[in-house]
């Protein structure tokens, strides 16, 4: 992951009601969340800022209603926001001309929709070759290109079926064969696995992990579901009431939640997946040695039984081998199981 | 509310109706309402009848506006007359070239047109593509029918009308419906224009037609066109509306143009309702096709026309079952095609195999061509190899109706005599502001402001252009009618809704019926009950009890599972879940289905008109031999008033209700 920022958000506001401009402009761009309940206007997104940088995978996670799903349709255009800058490869994207934003989504950016949104009168591979005829290319080209994507997400020979023949699982991975079609630099899901059956989704996720391995896309990620986020976030972004509450790594969100909301969340985390060695461990003692050492990004989860069955504290060691530090029984459970536990 | 020492009882009697009032001011204002009305009827008698001296004269102003604009309207050198001399001209092309390959062939070349025997086989072979064995079966037994019974010149006829009108009504339809989904300041004009047009009988349509075109084919297929585009404008707004966002979403992140998103994303999603429309418009067409002999356009419908006059009721029989077959085999097609589903295993077909049935039916045109140069039979059947019952059908129709008729007249006159006459009375000794006073208060409380002034509005309009009389006739007819559906259709609903077999029965003889031309009901009625107007109330209820029933079952049929589990569980008797949880919650379902009832009682009303009644009907078909536009126009406005009233005020009551209960 290196750190070049791909998409940057600034103070996005989408508003809605009568005339959201105007009740924007009253309130100096500021309104307060009181201005909103006297005034009858709705803030799905509420002056949040944020940077997606290259190859990552961001998550924004939110109950109904909090506003990730208008965030991601901000980016993308499919709403317009009321207030704000979003900066997508260099260009604002709110700036473009109607012509210049359909040339963007068909060469940049790629998504995946809650339910599906297939085309029910087209053939898997005809759904999958859409983008592409979209932009005039032909039949035989787009047709390669398409089975190629088919392949990728594993329905190859189904290439003839149509959606409706296709359970819920294979329907979504049309979905996501389509919007890789066309090879985007940035991928938006937004709630990609959450119409489908627990099982399903797991592994859906596997499957996307695998696809993100091969392809290191830059990522935005829309999800409800808690666990998936840090499943597979590398950075999460925490949305309530239209307003980002804190964007930062799993690990950060479950040893230091900026406010009450996050920690609830936090407290359902399978700290053991998220908890590195180097967020827990202690002060280096002279007992340890760098034999049987654990690497310092090792999660505990993958450790704890080998602290737990040890008498002694065992070492944690840098990338080099070097240690630097040491943790025991008491800091693995008290960070498996929180400080109360 | 003084109670007098002196009259306690009429005291306590004052206080209770206070009570009642204050409790149901709605109830008050009515009961204030209609005495303000009686008062002022007893003074003023214009409240009861407008004085004709005041009448405006619309309807000669809207005459003579048609009579200058047929001869005398121009755009400089330019007539009107020319220009619809001109669209005149573009309609009779296609509908010239499909008549000599039906049914005239070309003399001048020494073609003969498409052989019978071919067209009944193809058919059968676009019944097969379509829908399968059982399809292909009917369609051909079906067209098999009108050649045999000496139908099939005249079947041709109607069919040319229908085919050529369907595209044009179709392609005008879908190019206003997507205008109204992209402009709203287009969907505020021509969605209540479409209303209106909606609400509006078919004969109204005829008469401006008549003194702009004339008679003939090609009038009756400007007029079939335009009244068969709004349904089809309807499903593609609806269609376009109803494509899932997530679609929409899909197509426009894959870079669709706005020309490309229409379509390659929303129509062909929208293809089920869209195909809907298509049925709807082919169904209308027909309809229309047969009403429009009344301007003298040939085919079936004429026929039919002709043979009820003289009441030669045997041949109407036949006629009308040649129409109740092409009804139906047309709305099979369409409705079959509609539902039809793609599948994988149909894509590797070789060319030929997916070509199977066109090839097959031009190898059935081309020999029969051929053959028919022999066997000029084949081509068309000559007259002594049909054959009909006409003849027969006449005795058997007269003997029933001559046995049946010592049963049925004295129920007849008992109805008639002691329950029709005295209703219609009553309804028109109501003075008309008395009704526009009620209409008045129900549409502000159902609809607010808007509602009560639209209705208040399109009564003070029936009043005062003097179509009073027969407008209240009509309600008259139409009111006797709708309750008597409901008493039969309630009840069948009902049944329907708890049993799987009587639903079948009942929903597939609801299909059918849906599909006859309104025509067709006139002739039974004529055959048992002669004219009257128990005759015309008893066409009415066998054309307008289908929403009834259908509404009923559908609404009872939604009512969530869970929702009965939980009254049972709550201890519920049968008749207690029935009351107290299922009728409540499908009752804003079964008011639509009343609803629709009404407009289509009040479409059959102007039908019944040719077997003689008084209402806005009967002034519409008077007026169309006597080019009486203002009155025909009128009246047609009239019935389509009355119709947006009760949808205004049912419509209202059953959304809000709707919303209440949260089904949407």
């Amino acid at each position: 992951m290196n750190n070049e920022v791909q998409i940057s958000c600034r103070n996005i506001w989408k508003v809605f009601g009568t005339n959201p401009e105007d009740f924007l402009a009253r309130h100096n761009g500021q309104p307060s969340d009181e201005d909103f309940v006297n005034e009858g206007y709705i803030g799905a997104v509420r002056d949040v800022s944020f940077d997606v940088r290259a190859g990552e995978i961001m998550i924004i996670m939110g109950l109904s209603g909090s506003g990730k799903s208008t965030v991601i349709r901000c980016i993308t255009r499919l709403n317009d926001p009321t207030a704000g800058e979003i900066d997508f490869e260099g260009e604002n994207i709110l700036d473009v001309t109607p012509k210049e934003l359909i040339e963007i989504r068909r060469h940049k950016m790629g998504m995946v929709f809650q339910n599906f949104g297939l085309l029910p009168h087209r053939s898997v591979l005809d759904n999958v070759a859409f983008p592409l005829e979209v932009q005039g290319i032909d039949r035989a080209t787009r047709n390669a290109r398409a089975k190629e994507m088919v392949e990728l997400v594993g329905l190859g020979g189904r290439e003839d079926y149509f959606p409706r023949e296709l359970s819920g699982g294979q329907q979504q991975r049309v979905g996501i064969a389509r919007s890789l079609a066309v090879e985007p630099d940035v991928w938006f899901l937004d709630e990609p696995f959450s119409a489908l059956d627990p099982l399903i989704r797991m592994e859906m996720q596997d499957e996307f992990i695998r696809l993100q391995k091969l392809l290191k896309k830059t990522i935005v990620f829309i999800t409800h579901d808690f666990e998936e986020a840090t499943r597979l976030a590398d950075r999460i972004g925490i949305m309530k009431d239209g307003r980002l509450v804190q964007l930062c790594t799993p690990e950060e969100m479950v040893l230091n939640p900026a406010d009450e909301y996050v920690a609830e969340f936090a407290k359902k985390a399978p700290r053991g997946r998220i908890i590195s060695a180097r967020a827990v461990m202690g002060p280096l003692v002279d007992t340890v040695s760098a034999e049987n050492g654990v690497n310092a990004t090792t999660k505990i989860g993958d450790i704890a039984a080998q602290v737990l069955n040890s008498d002694a504290p065992v070492a944690v060691l840098d990338d080099n081998g070097k240690p630097i530090g040491a943790v025991d029984r008491a800091m693995i459970t008290d960070a498996l199981f929180g400080e109360e536990g | 509310m003084t109670v007098t020492a002196s009259d306690p009882g009429a005291g306590a009697m004052k206080n209770s109706i206070g009570v009642l009032l204050k409790k149901h001011t709605l109830l008050a204002q009515l009961v204030g309402i209609t005495a303000i009305g009686m008062i002022i009827s007893m003074v003023w008698e214009g409240a009861i009848r407008w004085p004709a001296e005041l009448v405006l004269p619309l309807k000669f102003w809207l005459t003579d506006f048609f009579k200058w604009l047929g001869k005398e309207a121009a755009i400089g050198d330019y007539k009107f007359k020319e220009f619809t001399r001109s669209i005149s001209w573009v309609l009779a092309q296609p509908l010239k070239w499909t008549e000599y390959a039906l049914f005239r062939g070309i003399k001048m070349l020494g073609l003969p047109p498409i052989p019978w025997v071919a067209f009944v086989i193809g058919v059968g072979i676009l019944g097969h593509w379509i829908g399968g064995v059982r399809l292909a079966i009917f369609c051909i037994v079906s067209f098999a029918y009108l050649a045999v019974f000496g139908l099939w010149k005249d079947s041709m006829k109607t069919l040319s009308v229908v085919l050529v009108s369907v595209p044009f009504a179709a392609i005008i339809g879908l190019w206003l419906g997507i205008w109204v989904t992209r402009s709203r300041k287009a969907a505020a004009i021509i969605t209540p224009m479409f209303d209106l047009m909606q609400a509006t009988p078919h004969m109204a349509y005829l008469v401006p037609i008549v003194i702009l075109f004339g008679f003939g084919q090609v009038p009756a297929m400007m007029a079939t066109v335009i009244f068969a585009m709004p349904p089809m404008a309807r499903c593609v707004i609806l269609g376009i509306q109803t494509v899932p966002s997530d679609v929409i979403e899909s197509g426009r992140m894959s870079g669709c143009t706005q020309r490309q998103l229409l379509w390659k994303v929303q129509l062909p999603t929208a293809k089920r309702t869209l195909m809907l429309g298509l049925d709807q418009v082919v169904m209308q067409t027909l309809a229309m096709a047969v009403i429009a002999s009344l301007v003298g356009a040939a085919g079936l419908g004429q026929k039919l026309l002709f043979s009820l006059q003289q009441l030669r009721l045997g041949a109407a029989v036949e006629q009308g079952l040649a129409i109740v077959l092409i009804a139906v085999v047309l709305d099979r097609l369409t409705q079959a095609y509609a539902y039809r589903q793609p599948q994988h295993l149909l894509i590797h077909k070789t060319w030929f195999h997916k070509h199977a049935h066109l090839l097959t039916f031009l190898v059935v045109l081309i020999v029969t061509f051929f053959l028919a140069s022999f066997w000029k039979e084949l081509a068309i059947l000559p007259k002594k190899l049909t054959f009909t019952l006409g003849r027969d059908l006449d005795h058997v129709v007269r003997w029933i109706s001559k046995e049946s008729y010592d049963y049925i007249q004295p129920v007849r006159d008992f109805i008639t005599v002691s329950m029709l006459i005295p209703l219609r009375d009553f309804y028109l000794w109501i003075p008309w502001l008395v009704v526009m006073g009620i209409v008045g208060v129900a549409g502000f409380y159902l609809g607010g402001l808007a509602v009560a002034g639209l209705t208040c509005f399109l009564i003070g309009m029936i009043v005062i252009t003097g179509f009073w009389v027969p407008a209240v006739l009509t309600v008259y007819l139409v009111s006797a009618s709708v309750v008597i559906c409901i008493l039969i259709g309630l009840p069948i609903g009902i049944w329907a809704s708890r049993s799987e077999r009587v639903a079948r029965v009942s929903m597939s003889i609801c299909d059918t019926l849906q599909t006859f031309p309104s025509f067709i009901y006139l002739i039974p009625v004529i055959m048992l009950f002669k004219v009257g107007d128990l005759s015309n109330i008893i066409a009415i209820l066998a054309y307008a009890s289908v929403p009834a029933v259908r509404y009923t079952y559908l609404g009872l049929k939604r009512v969530p599972e869970v929702l009965k589990e939980a009254a049972l569980a709550n201890g519920c008797t049968p008749s207690q879940k029935f009351w107290k949880v299922e009728l409540p919650f499908a009752l804003p379902e079964i008011m639509l289905g009343i609803n629709q009832t009404i407009m289509m009682a009040l479409a059959m009303t102007a039908i019944t008109a040719l077997i003689g009644s008084q209402d806005l009907g009967q002034e519409i078909y008077r007026a169309l031999p006597t080019a009486d536009t203002g009155r025909g126009i009128l009246a047609g406005l009239g019935i389509a008033s009355i119709g947006i009233i009760a949808d205004r005020l049912i419509g209202a009551w059953a959304k809000e209700r709707k919303a209440i209960l949260g089904i949407s």
